[in-house]
């Protein structure tokens, strides 16, 4: 990923977001909660291991890269992407929880694409995995709808006044990905060296792909 | 409800504060508390609506203040009180009650990745009179429920044109608060900026939203 732009907030000290232990401490509740629904027999321990492995090791950015690839690479697929996007997905193996419902929207030189949940935290998993803090926080929430050209000028992109933005708020189970363009000269790469190149940023349209 | 978690379009909230190379959860716990609201979500006793709702029942100072995965775990604590699956005094002891059953879990770890690929699809297959077509110009509604809604505040009273009907949908208003599914047309509605942020806004820009078949009137 590249450099934070000057201008781009940096993440502060961890304090900023993890307040001072307190009495009631996260780490300690938690515990103590999972013990007892173990106990309880409402959850399998083995059961919050694989969940916890698919969302840190299986599902994440570089599904959603191959289908922006694969779109560059195959007009045809790129066809099926953007009128059922559900099946294109599915094309390539990704589906289900919180993806059941996908609409592609796709960057050109007239329009950029903006995807933001205002109300929560709504985002894309299959193709995306799970959303990044700045996405679930206030700051982007309340900004993205009003000022998305003040957002994107805070992650470095200064679009022309011509361009047509499209803010996508996710108000219901519709979950939407960007397919940015494609950078010019890049004719010659493979759709794997393409993939490899797709960031997340990209795909929820806070940045273009290098 | 006009809660604080209804943030388009609010101010001065802060920078967007960017992390290079973020994990996906920051602490064990978050993932624990990950893991534990979506294994407790396999016992169907709340839908995807009700728990988001419960999310916004976190008095308004408290939202603010916690992390993201801090309420996802107030809201299913709330939850599970709420439909007896817990008590509060389980959840204060850490202990079971004297002589509280045990239970079978239903989300077994086999069950998991088949379950992530299969998810909860929103679309119902039945019939629903669609009110509006793609083409037509609408106005969101002045409506302001106490309950749950996925109508944000910046867009009601506004108008804009339908683009695309999704089709049938689970409604979330009613289903949130338990009294049913109220399947009904869902809608693609674009704004422009200018219509809900005033003439100040660009002029080629516009905000889509996803609104059901009765946050909208004709225009």
């Amino acid at each position: 990923m590249a450099n934070a732009e000057p201008g781009r907030a940096r993440h502060g000290d961890d304090h900023d977001r993890h307040h001072q232990a307190t009495p009631s401490d996260p780490a300690l509740r938690v515990k103590s909660l999972e013990s007892l629904l173990i106990e309880k027999g409402l959850v399998d321990a083995a059961a919050l291991d694989v969940l916890i492995d698919a969302y840190e090791h299986r599902i994440g950015p570089r599904n959603g890269a191959r289908v922006v690839a694969r779109a560059w690479v195959d007009p045809a697929y790129r066809q099926r992407l953007l009128t059922d996007a559900d099946a294109a997905i599915a094309e390539l193996g990704y589906s289900g929880m919180q993806g059941e419902h996908m609409v592609v929207v796709e960057n050109s030189a007239r329009v950029h694409n903006l995807v933001v949940c205002t109300l929560c935290s709504c985002y894309p998993w299959p193709v995306l995995g799970l959303p990044p803090v700045w996405y679930k926080s206030a700051p982007y929430r309340s900004r993205a709808v009003i000022d998305p050209r003040g957002v994107l000028r805070e992650f470095g992109l200064e679009l022309p006044q011509d361009v047509e933005v499209r803010v996508w708020d996710s108000t219901a189970e519709i979950r939407y990905l960007v397919l940015p363009e494609r950078p010019k000269g890049t004719e010659g790469l493979s759709e794997e060296a393409l993939a490899a190149r797709v960031t997340r940023d990209a795909m929820i349209g806070v940045a273009r792909v290098a | 409800m006009n809660g604080v978690h209804d943030m388009g379009g609010m101010q001065d909230m802060g920078p967007i504060q960017y992390e290079e190379n973020e994990p996906v959860f920051h602490e064990r716990w978050e993932a624990r508390a990950y893991a534990v609201v979506r294994a407790m979500g396999a016992w169907r006793k709340w839908s995807i609506d009700a728990a988001r709702y419960q999310r916004e029942l976190i008095p308004p100072a408290e939202y603010l203040r916690m992390s993201y995965y801090e309420r996802w775990l107030a809201a299913l604590i709330d939850l599970m009180i709420k439909t007896n699956l817990v008590t509060r005094a389980e959840i204060d002891s850490g202990n079971l009650a004297p002589g509280a059953p045990k239970s079978v879990p239903p989300l077994t770890a086999d069950q998991v990745l088949p379950a992530i690929a299969r998810g909860a699809p929103a679309n119902r297959d039945v019939p629903a009179v669609a009110h509006f077509t793609a083409g037509q110009q609408v106005r969101a509604r002045n409506m302001n429920p106490v309950t749950h809604t996925r109508l944000p505040r910046y867009a009601r009273g506004k108008y804009g044109t339908v683009v695309r009907d999704y089709g049938v949908f689970v409604f979330p208003d009613t289903n949130a608060s338990g009294l049913g599914e109220r399947p009904q047309h869902l809608y693609s509605v674009r704004f422009a900026a200018r219509e809900l942020w005033g003439p100040e806004a660009a002029a080629h820009d516009s905000v889509y939203l996803d609104l059901w078949d009765a946050y909208l009137e004709p225009a």
